[in-house]
Formats: structure tokens, sequence, C-alpha cells
């Protein structure tokens, strides 16, 4: 990224081929019949171009800019202001562990520091076999689900280190991966089709993960005359109201369930379950 | 003093009033089916029977303030928008939701979009917009899928379309059209900044435009814009439907209303707690179980990272927004964030600090190279190689951020700094005459207190 290059200017992004660029013209079109101004279609195209190809390339640049009529270089100064847009090959899942102060606090810096060591990563790097990306990221909006993983932008709430651990493994083993808030995991390209603006396809994708967390029913369960929900310490513990994850799931965050089994401390389990 | 669980004589069911999370348990609430069983659209049947005119004075009589940070009054500034101008009008809803700490919008938009889109439908007439954005943050893929499916459930119920088709289904003579556009944003804290997610939603780099011209008179394509926060909006369809009494028969005077409370952080329970304004932190803690067993509570912010850190002391402040102002912070967004004696304060402020710095967009340059520089003072106190005097110089450099540039950004930057060096001076020294930093991270996890093998399971 840092070289300096001398002698020739940099060519012009090659174009995409010519069936790839009919479908992204016709997204194209429908994405910026939603605005008054087609400029403001800029960021949902930014988007729809990672949905190609996984990040933005000077060819997507390139591409925004023909259609809506400006520069490369005023595409690209949109394209290097926001974080989602990435600059470089990435992998299917972007893994984003939040280190913002209460997140961080609360383990966050932990997962982090672990999941670096584990998958012997750096901040923004991914896994040679192209599966996970991972980054620390900021604040979530899930404060009361802290600490907050995000993969491809799905909620993995009341993470652990080893939920975590279990979660990067599963997602690199190809193992379904099911959030604790959210649709089961597509990929990164899949993704930023839906922050395009194009509808999830898949049939109980908008369903998926149930009406509401269960932190965020603490207050209405109290109005309610039922007593608090006890804390969520582990992800399975919780499942929203209308959690259709079988209990014996062998997914990411089974591990470190306090049950008698595992946790020979509290051989009775648990004293009080979410929900009761 | 130690945060108790015991009651203190009032009820959570007295105390809170659940009205936009109240069917949120429900299964599909999210559904347009089951909004409408409690009572969903009935509000925008009123209003759309109103003239504009008296949905404003209503809506400003009924009190309701912003709830995304500044509390201005809605009805007010939708009666800002020029009419008669021969300009098209725009909404705006900012559910941008970033700001460290805030968690109300996006469980609110999950579990219950309809709210907002009723809402939307409501301030549309008023203003007499045809045509609405959701500024949705981009890193809430679930929230979009649901506002997807929401608005596309309008579109088919006719609370969104054509002219003719509202008409014909809504059964209201001379209606306009409307369209509802979802926004999907592509990470920049900035752009939850009123003017800097207009620049965003024209297709540029988010950054924050200078004041005045007001987005009422030339916002989204320069023309007269109204940009609230997605629990204000969600909040209108009540007040229409109940009336301004019952909405006035909850909070206070000059705060009326009920709001969204997010509770996080070292606490037994934490979640959302929807009630009147003016609840305050100790009813919280008291209802829900207090601090996490055995903790005390150490400092918390009212209203996200960008409100004054408040202490123990200010347990009994009302939550409302001269309660909180009074007592030196904002209300801000109601999230509480509460952290116990474990947490180094020195540690926060610096992660909130290198935050600020990481979205500062770079216009102004108080912001841009004053955050920088906190990030490297503080940096150096937390590891123990500060000096004295760096913390006059965090102090000075907050006080040539605050209030010297475009928007609230640097604001939000200087007020942990002001505010823990108030009530924390004394640790920030202690980092410096003890060559480090006293408290150790892993006490502080939520799983500090639990046996050692439960949270290392899977390592093996």
């Amino acid at each position: 990224m840092t070289d300096v290059t001398l002698g020739m200017p940099q060519l012009p992004a090659p174009d995409y081929p010519a069936e790839v660029r009919s479908r992204l013209e016709a997204d194209a079109a429908e994405v910026i019949a939603r605005y008054p101004d087609s400029r403001s279609a800029l960021l949902p195209l930014l988007h729809l171009v990672q949905s190609e190809e996984g990040h933005v390339t000077r060819t997507g640049i390139r591409f925004c800019a023909e259609v809506l009529d400006l520069t490369t270089a005023e595409v690209t100064a949109v394209a290097t202001f926001y974080t989602m847009y990435r600059r470089k090959a990435s992998g299917d899942y972007q893994v984003g562990v939040c280190t913002n102060t209460l997140c961080a606090v609360l383990g966050g810096d932990s997962i982090f520091e672990e999941l670096q060591s584990h998958l012997e990563l750096g901040n923004g790097e991914t896994t040679e076999d192209g599966k996970v990306t991972l980054e620390h990221i900021e604040c979530n909006a899930a404060c009361d689900f802290a600490p907050v993983v995000m993969v491809n932008w799905e909620f993995f709430d009341n993470q652990t280190v080893g939920s975590a651990k279990q979660l990067v493994d599963d997602l690199r083993a190809g193992r379904t991966v099911t959030p604790t808030r959210g649709a089961p995991l597509c990929t990164f390209k899949e993704t930023a089709r839906i922050l395009a603006g194009f509808p999830d396809p898949r049939p109980g994708a908008v369903e998926a993960g149930g009406s509401a967390g269960p932190a965020s029913l603490t207050g209405l369960r109290l109005a309610k005359g039922e007593e608090a929900p006890g804390r969520v310490v582990s992800p399975r513990y919780g499942g929203a109201p209308q959690d259709e994850v079988p209990p014996t799931h062998p997914s990411s965050h089974d591990a470190p369930q306090r049950t008698s089994a595992s946790d020979p401390h509290h051989p009775a389990g648990p004293v009080a379950e979410e929900g009761e | 003093m130690t945060v108790t669980t015991e009651r203190s004589g009032h009820s959570p069911e007295k105390l809170l009033a659940p009205v936009l999370s109240a069917h949120w348990d429900e299964a599909n609430s999210w559904t347009l089916r089951a909004y409408l069983r409690h009572e969903g659209y009935q509000g925008s049947a009123k209003a759309l029977a109103m003239d504009p005119d008296a949905v404003i004075a209503l809506v400003k009589d009924a009190g309701l303030r912003g709830r995304g940070g500044a509390g201005f009054p809605t009805g007010m500034k939708w009666q800002f928008i020029p009419q008669g101008d021969g300009k098209p009008h725009y909404l705006v809803v900012n559910a941008d939701e970033s700001e460290p700490g805030t968690c109300k919008d996006i469980p609110l938009l999950y579990a219950n979009p309809h709210a907002l889109i009723e809402g939307m439908v409501i301030a549309c007439h008023a203003i007499r917009s045809e045509h609405a954005f959701i500024y949705l943050r981009g890193e809430t893929v679930p929230v979009l899928r649901r506002l997807h499916e929401a608005v596309r459930e309008a579109y088919e119920a006719g609370y969104l379309g054509t002219a003719e088709r509202r008409r014909e289904k809504l059964g209201v003579d001379g209606l306009p059209g409307l369209d509802i556009t979802v926004h999907a944003g592509a990470g920049a804290y900035i752009c939850g900044e009123e003017t800097a997610l207009l620049d965003s939603l024209e297709g540029r780099r988010g950054q924050p435009r200078l004041r005045p011209p007001f987005p009422a008179v030339a916002g989204l394509y320069a023309c007269p814009t109204v940009v609230n926060n997605v629990e204000s909006i969600a909040s209108v369809p009540s007040i229409l439907n109940k009336g301004k009494e019952w909405f006035r028969a909850m909070g206070s005077e000059k705060s009326p209303g009920f709001t969204l409370y997010s509770l996080s952080g070292h606490v037994a329970n934490p979640g959302q707690f929807e009630g009147p304004l003016g609840i305050t932190l100790r009813q919280l803690l008291d209802m829900s179980g207090g601090m996490r067993p055995g903790h005390q509570l150490k400092f918390w912010t009212p209203g996200g990272s960008s409100t004054p850190l408040l202490t123990e002391e200010h347990l009994d402040v009302p939550l409302d927004y001269e309660g909180v102002g009074a007592a030196g912070s904002m209300l801000g967004t109601k999230a509480l964030q509460c952290f116990d004696e474990t947490t180094c304060v020195v540690r926060a402020v610096t992660r909130w600090t290198e935050f600020y710095a990481h979205e500062s967009c770079g216009k102004c340059t108080p912001c841009r190279e004053g955050t920088y520089w906190l990030v490297q003072l503080l940096r150096d106190v937390e590891a123990g190689k500060g000096r004295m005097a760096d913390l006059d110089k965090l102090a000075d450099i907050a006080d040539n951020i605050n209030g010297k540039s475009f928007c609230a950004l640097g604001d939000g930057a200087a007020s942990p700094i002001f505010s823990s060096l108030q009530y924390f001076r004394a640790e920030y020294e202690q980092h410096i005459t003890g060559g480090g930093c006293p408290f150790d991270p892993a006490k502080s996890t939520v799983w500090a207190d639990e046996p050692r093998s439960t949270h290392l399971g899977v390592t093996a």
C-alpha cells in the first residue's frame, strides 16, 4: 500500500466482464431509482460492488463512477471514508470484536487478544484459508449483551473467550453457526447485497432470532411483575423467546455451559435460568 | 455505599411503563399483524384525518423532546419547516445509533419496526413530505432485514405508496403519495450527526455542515428537511392515539412522556427499561437486582460516552433533561453504562478517546488534532509513563476542542476527560506516581467472579 511508484501513472482499472456488468447495471438502476438524486445511490452501490468481489476494487470504483457520472476520485474519496468498505481481498466471514470501553472492560479485550493469538492474526488480517477476517470494532449498539462479537454484522451476544474461539473454529471448518440475534450466517458478499438494499431472499431469514433478545426484555418482564431474568453469561443460557435452536445443537457456543457435567464447582447447575 | 438489591418501596410495575416495548415478548412482534393487535396504525388514522398544522401543534403541546441526545422539542422542529415554498420536503430518520453505550434504537427496530413507520407516516403528513428516508447504520443487518420487510408490509397495506393507492386503502381523500427508502450506512459514527448524515445520504463523505442554514431550511438536496431520532418518531403514534394528556401524565413538566433507558455494564441484569422520564438510576438498579453481586458502582454515564461521567453520589438524580443537566451532565441517549470498582477510569476514558480520534471526520482542526494528542497523552498516563503536567495538558487540550468545532463530536470527546479529571484525578495521579495501572483488567470481565473453568472451557 505504501509503495511509491515512479514513472507511468496507473492505468485505468479494467471493466467488469460484459455479463457481470449488465447484471450489475440492472441492479444499479434499481438502486438509483430509490432516490431523488442519483448520487445518493453511491453508498448502496459501493455495498453492491462489494457483493460482487468481496471488497471495493478499482474496477468497482470505476463502475460506480460510470453509472453515477462521477469521477473515480470522487468515488474513491467516499469509499475510503467509511469503515465497512474493505479495500483489500478479505475473508468470507468478517469477525469483529467490540473493544469499545464497555465491551472491552467486560471481556472484549481478552476475547480479541485470544482470537489474535488463536488465529495468529493481527487486526484486519485474514486467515490463509480465506475464511475469517479478524478486526476490532466500535460500539455496535448491543451494550446490554456485552461482550459482543459480530460476524458479517450479525449479533453474537454475551461472548466468552471460549465461545469466540469455538465460533471462529466453526466458521473455518464450515460448520453451521447461528447468531444469538439475526439470521443464519451468509457470506460477506451475500451480506453486502442486503446492505445494498436487496432484501434477504432466504425463507425464514427475517424471523430468525426471535422477536427480541433476552436483555431487551428485562424491563418488560419486571413491569409485568415477573422476576428479573438473571444475567446471561453464556450465549447458551439465553435464547430469544422464539429461539428454535435445539438445545443440543453442536454449534459455536455450546462449550462454556455451566452444567453439572462441565462445571464441577456448580454440580447442581445455575440457580436461576433465563426466563424463570 | 453499596447499591443493594432491596426494593425501595416502589414496584417495577408502578415505576415502569412499557409502550414501545410492550409487545416485544410476543411471537413475531416485528410484523404488521402483531403491531395491529396492539393499536397499531390507529394514531396515524387519527393524524391523517387532521389538518397537518394541528398534528404539529399536538406533538408540540404534548412536549415530546428529541430522544437522540439533544432533547430539542420534536414539534418545534416540524414547525420550522417552511410551508408553501414549492420545494419538496423530506423526513430523514436518524437510525445511525453508534454512540458508545447506546443500544435502544436497534432493539426497538428489531422488535417493533412498525412503530417507526407509523410515526413516519404521521410526521410526513405534518410536514407535508412525500418521501422519507431511514438512515440505518450498516453494521446491524438483522435490523435491516426487518426494516426491509416492515416497509414492504406497509406498502402492501397502503400506508405507503402512490396517492391513489393510499386514498383507496386508507379511505382518506386528498392524501398525497408517500415513499420510504431504507438506506444502510457504511460505518461512520459521525453520520449520527444530522448534517453529516445528510451529506452521507447525498452520497458524500459524512462531514458536518456549518449551520445556519439549518436542515429545516436547507437540508437534504438543499430542501427543507426534518431529521429525527428513531425513538422520537416512534413515540409519536401513541401520542396521537392516546392524547397529549396521557403523554403529559408521565414524566415532568419540562420532560414529559416515556422513554427507553438502557442499562449495561457491571449490573446484575442489563437491558432495556421503558418508563416515565425522571426515574433514577437507583430505582432502576433496585428493581433489576443492582450491581453484580459483591461489587459497588464506581462511575456511570447517563447517556452514552459523550455525556460527562457521574458517580454514586448521583444515583438519585432524576433521569430527565433538566435533572441530569443540573447534575453537570446530559441525559443524552439514556445509555446508562455502569462500571464497578474493578474498572480503571483511565483505561475507560482512554478507550473512549481512541474512539473519538478514530471517528473524528477530520474536517475541523481542533477535533482532528486534539483527539489525536489526547490519545497520545492518555496512553502514556495509562502505561505509567505520564507526568503530572500531562493532566493539566489533557484538560487544556479538551478545552481547546470543546465548543470549537462544527459539530458535537469534539464536545463529546472532551466530556469524559473533564468529568473523569473532576471526579477521579487522584486515580490519574496514581498511574503516574505508581508507574502503571493499579487495576487488574481480568477482575472487571463478566466472568471474573465465576469459577475458572467456565470461560476457558473449550480451549482443551
